[in-house]
């Protein structure tokens, strides 16, 4: 690893006070990774754990707020999290594994980078990397890259499960930085890449995720998390599917859904959401949404399968969700 | 400006002893246990957080030290293998690996045991299926896993029984 200096401060308005080639430094899972492969090259980093950002506590609106430094683990196994938003927790253990979980944090997760190989890889060409190099992806080793979203420049998947479920739910993400704080629709927060994929989300200089809101919403049991994967723990989603379902005698009131592991963001698309709303589940009408979620879906060389599949990952989860049967992240056969 | 400097204080319990010194803030928590302080029943598997063979506890929770600056952990616990067993005898689960056979090379053991123990204290698992799940950060490139399971079974099994003796 190259040498860099490092800092703790222990005030938002210090960590902020930044120069330039500063990575902020949570729980480190992917940046210390990054920065052993020689991807991340910063000359600081400034570690934010001394900042008290990690409370998980209900909102006036009956939403709840999770703190950007409360860890994957203290979430997801978190008394309002598992009562009222099991659709989080359920991602959130689809994730990585229990020691990652334990230091990797909520707010880093948003900001967690890409696992597409050829970033990873100094040696290759990588817009996302090293911008204007070109994307190795394309027409490369393209199994696991995303078939949503690319562009000529990256075709790279976002890794992320718990912010599927986020996506999914209609999450805000609140921000502070050197120009006061805002708050942005999780939805809104992932960038595509189009023609300037270095950049991930809209986080500007000096900007810190403070915390994430979840709006007030129960499924009941009329949700699931279904993650597809190359084995059964402990690996990146081919496709995943966070959904829920308000229902009232049969018929979906309200739809909530987004994809992971085919798009270069949490994959959502509102027309899908809007055309469950009001009918009662069916396979056809769980075959549409299918469909509409997948509109402009472009495969390359190696990854014409997510096309196959992901419609099957999607109307198999709406279907555990409509009927509430959530998908066991333990027992793994699908139902 | 935040205050930066090259070399950063680092001060950690490890296994009951404290430990204190100025370290280049690229050090990580595993390379400070092996290169630096000798203990090195804690292994370098994959040094990028996926093998688990560095799982080590940081305040009772499991962790994979590679991915850990040593200087960020300020006034923590550490606790790796060598602190498993301080006046010889062997941890529960020490014994349960011997006893069932739990391994072949040996390399990825410490890990596995560190994970295990910790494991049992998070009270998540009570089937196979949730043991098999929660241990998925730590691989075994022998194949090690069945005899792991039923070693850390035997553990949880112990555990069961001594809570419910508690409870009555």
């Amino acid at each position: 690893m190259r040498q860099f200096s490092y800092s703790r401060p222990d005030t938002l308005d210090a960590a902020q006070r930044i120069p330039e080639h500063t990575r902020y430094l949570a729980g480190g899972t992917n940046l210390i990774d990054l920065m052993k492969s020689d991807v991340e090259r910063p000359k600081h980093v400034v570690d934010l754990n001394a900042l008290s950002m990690s409370q998980i506590e209900e909102r006036p609106d009956g939403g709840l707020r999770i703190g950007a430094l409360a860890t994957n683990a203290d979430t997801a196994a978190h008394p309002l999290v598992t009562e009222r938003y099991p659709l989080l927790a359920s991602a959130i253990l689809a994730g990585a594994s229990p020691q990652i979980r334990n230091r990797a944090t909520n707010g880093g997760n948003l900001n967690q980078r890409t696992r597409c190989h050829y970033f990873y890889d100094p040696d290759m060409a990588c817009n996302k990397r090293s911008p204007g190099t070109g994307c190795s992806a394309k027409g490369g080793r393209n199994r696991i890259m995303a078939i949503l979203g690319t562009s000529e420049a990256c075709i790279a998947t976002f890794p992320s499960d718990m912010c599927v479920a986020l996506a999914a739910m209609n999450a805000t993400v609140n921000l502070t930085g050197p120009e006061g704080e805002r708050s942005v629709p999780l939805r809104d927060y992932h960038r595509l890449p189009e023609n300037t994929p270095w950049q991930d989300n809209i986080l500007r200089a000096g900007e810190i995720v403070t915390s994430i809101d979840l709006p007030p919403l129960s499924f009941g049991p009329h949700h699931t998390y279904l993650k597809i994967r190359d084995r059964l723990s402990f690996a990146f989603a081919i496709v995943s599917v966070a959904a829920g379902l308000q229902m009232e005698n049969n018929t979906i009131r309200k739809a909530c859904i987004a994809m992971g592991g085919v798009g270069t963001k949490p994959w959502c698309v509102p027309e899908a959401e809007a055309l469950l709303e009001g009918k009662t589940p069916s396979p056809s009408l769980f075959r549409d949404a299918a469909d509409c979620l997948l509109q402009g879906a472009v495969t390359d060389r190696d990854n014409a399968a997510k096309l196959k599949l992901a419609p099957r990952v999607i109307i198999r989860a709406l279907s555990q969700a409509a009927a509430g049967t959530p998908q066991s992240q333990t027992q793994k056969t699908i139902f | 400006m935040t205050d930066v400097s090259v070399a950063s204080p680092c001060h950690l319990q490890i296994n009951g002893k404290s430990y204190s010194a100025d370290l280049p803030p690229s050090v990580t928590l595993l390379d400070l246990l092996r290169e630096r302080l000798d203990l090195t029943g804690t292994k370098k598997g994959c040094d990028h957080g996926q093998c688990g063979a560095c799982t080590v506890l940081v305040d009772g929770k499991r962790v994979k030290s590679c991915l850990i600056l040593a200087v960020s952990i300020p006034d923590a616990e550490v606790t790796t293998i060598e602190g498993l067993a301080p006046d010889g005898h062997l941890h529960p689960m020490q014994q349960a690996f011997i006893d069932r056979d739990a391994f072949q090379c040996g390399y990825c053991t410490p890990g596995q045991i560190m994970s295990a123990v910790a494991l049992l204290e998070e009270g998540h698992v009570h089937t196979r299926e949730e043991i098999r799940e929660f241990m998925s950060g730590n691989l075994c490139r022998c194949g090690a896993y069945n005899g792991i399971i039923d070693a850390i079974e035997q553990v949880l099994a112990q555990h069961q029984q001594d809570r419910a003796g508690e409870a009555a």
